[in-house]
């Protein structure tokens, strides 16, 4: 492999690892805080790709679509945790994973019932369309616009949770419930709150990964699968542990398919089963 | 556990039913029941890890899709492979596979298990997916079904679907017989005590960790045998049998059932067999709409599931004491 390839797979393996932060981010958030293992989540990164095909099918400008999307998210998201998601704060995982596992169900059939079972795809938009020579290669701009605004989002990601009140409470619920709730805090909004910007932030991440990889049925099954790796790998409620293990599992997905292409879906799961060797609580998670 | 006395009666009364079921469904009929059963085994296989030991496992399809491959690869395209071989291959090799994901996992607990078995099982999904060797995405023909002689003495013809249904039939009972034992035997107190209280089993000196695996081979290698029985009936496997839909709905099959009842995932299979059934007549293009309401109704409403309801019933009819 010579340097330019290498450089290549290197941006490519971490755009791939930004795309995921966002979704395991989310993911780790709702079980660090609220105690929820949320498999819809996955759902989520697929509804807001959809929904970015149908914007930009009316508004056919990409950055218009998403804008009006991210409320919808949100609102969703609201919806979903009040609807379903508040009755399990006090059952046992098990039941978690059945209820999300249903919403699944339901979530796959809506989106076949109200976009069909074909793949779509959905433009880069012009300005972005270009790439820039490296060597005697090319790398897409659009894919460093998506890394550059996944860091961004990261960024903020990191300001909110640690410079702001909202944070402050979020950190506090995370680390101890009760205490939290006993210092006056409504727990139960900040719930809903984590829960609503955790499906935002899956749903953006489907929203800007749509013009990279195509819009399909079942996108959000294989999305979340990685995101749980990516979990366990940084540790289980830690978001600094879902960037390293983000990145990490993007760089070994990208450089397994080059390397071991007949290997490439397995060696992230190798690379779980090795840091579960040495951490079983992961990178960055607290041992149990 | 214990079996209360009209329990009893009620379960005679079911295989006893069963055992006639041959003689008067049609066969449309007998094939549907054939595959309950084997569901049926699939999930009091996972009752023991759900419902008894506390594991809640999210990749149990793998060890059922393992099997199947494995008897696709121990049967050679032009002639049927002896059972003697096929059956131990597969179990052999499911078990060591339960050890190998069962050693990662339960050093474990919670939520961890359950994404770390899901993961593994997406391993072998992934694996198959992918191998063309072995159909890929496509899924792989058994075209024989293992032929059950002793010397030149044909015992039976598994291609006989009556011969079928009863071999069926047979494992059900003999795997419920199985864990009925186990976790009669000292063994099954150990693990139950693991599912109340961890730290306590543990303070009595038990080594939990080296229970869960065992627990963990046992209910895999019982998955493997009904993984084999589906390859033997269905003659196709495909990487939709190890995919983690399979685990959520087998999960789901335990829950409706009842967990930690070893007879309600067998009525759960049942239930679930004739609803999905149901449910696909009543909307085809879009039965799993109506199934995933269906899942969130039961974790809403009926978390006991079906045995809980009887042993509600149950306890209606006592006399107040």
């Amino acid at each position: 492999m010579d340097f330019v390839t290498f450089l290549i797979q290197i941006l490519n393996g971490l755009q791939y690892g930004f795309t995921l932060f966002l979704v395991a981010s989310g993911l780790t958030l709702i079980f660090g805080i609220m105690g929820i293992i949320n498999l819809a989540h996955g759902a989520f990164y697929m509804i807001g790709a959809y929904l970015t095909f149908w914007l930009f099918g009316i508004t056919d400008n990409l950055a218009f679509a998403i804008i009006l999307a991210l409320p919808i998210m949100i609102v969703f998201g609201y919806v979903v945790e009040r609807l379903a998601i508040s009755f399990l704060y006090k059952r046992d995982h098990l039941y978690q994973v059945l209820l999300t596992y249903g919403l699944i169900l339901i979530l796959n059939e809506v989106q076949k019932i109200l976009w069909g079972s074909d793949f779509y795809s959905v433009p880069v938009p012009e300005i972005l369309s270009a790439s820039i020579p490296m060597g005697n290669q090319e790398y897409p701009v659009y894919r460093l616009f998506v890394s550059l605004v996944c860091m961004i989002v990261a960024a903020g990601m990191y300001v909110v949770i640690s410079k702001t009140k909202l944070g402050m409470m979020i950190r506090a619920g995370a680390s101890n419930r009760e205490m939290t709730q006993a210092l006056g805090i409504d727990i139960g909004r900040v719930f809903a709150i984590v829960f609503s910007l955790g499906a935002a932030l899956a749903g953006f991440s489907g929203m800007i990964d749509a013009p990279l990889s195509s819009v399909y049925p079942g996108m959000g099954d294989f999305i979340l699968i990685i995101s749980f790796v990516v979990i366990v790998i940084g540790g289980i409620g830690s978001v600094k542990g879902a960037f390293v293990g983000a990145m990490l599992v993007g760089l070994a997905d990208t450089f397994g398919k080059i390397l071991v292409p007949e290997l490439a879906s397995m060696v992230i799961y190798a690379l779980m089963a090795l840091v579960l060797l040495w951490r079983p609580q992961g990178l960055f998670g607290r041992p149990t | 556990m214990t079996l209360s006395r009209p329990l009893i009666i009620f379960l005679t009364l079911a295989i006893a039913f069963l055992a006639f079921f041959p003689l008067i469904g049609d066969e449309f009929y007998q094939e549907l029941v054939i595959r309950l059963m084997i569901m049926g085994i699939f999930a009091m296989s996972l009752d023991l890890l759900i419902g008894f030991t506390g594991l809640v496992s999210f990749g149990h399809a793998a060890f059922f899709g393992l099997s199947g491959y494995l008897l696709a690869i121990a049967t050679p395209e032009t002639e049927p492979v002896s059972i003697w071989y096929a059956l131990p291959f597969c179990l052999v090799g499911t078990a060591l596979a339960a050890l190998l994901i069962g050693w990662f996992s339960v050093r474990t607990s919670g939520i961890y298990f359950i994404m770390i078995t899901l993961a593994f099982a997406q391993m072998f999904y992934y694996f198959f997916n992918e191998n063309q060797d072995l159909g890929g995405s496509d899924g792989i023909f058994i075209y024989f079904k293992p032929d059950v002689s002793i010397g030149t003495l044909q015992l039976f013809d598994l291609n006989n679907g009556h011969a079928l249904y009863y071999f069926v039939l047979g494992g059900l009972v003999l795997s419920f017989v199985l864990l009925y034992i186990i976790l009669k035997a000292p063994f099954g107190q150990v693990i139950r005590g693991i599912h109340a209280n961890e730290a306590r089993t543990k303070a009595l000196g038990y080594n939990t960790q080296n229970y869960k695996l065992v627990s963990f081979v046992i209910a895999g290698t019982l998955a493997g045998f009904a993984g084999f029985l589906e390859a033997v009936h269905g003659g196709i496997m495909s990487p939709a049998h190890l995919g983690w839909h399979e685990s959520g709905s087998i999960m789901m099959v335990v829950i409706l059932g009842g967990m930690g009842t070893l007879y309600g995932p067998v009525l759960g299979a049942f239930a679930m067999g004739f609803l999905q059934d149901y449910f696909q007549e009543l909307w085809w293009d879009h039965w799993l709409l109506l199934m995933g309401a269906f899942v969130i109704s039961v974790v809403l409403f009926l978390p006991n599931g079906i045995a809980g309801l009887i042993s509600k019933l149950e306890k209606f009819g006592q006399k107040p004491k």
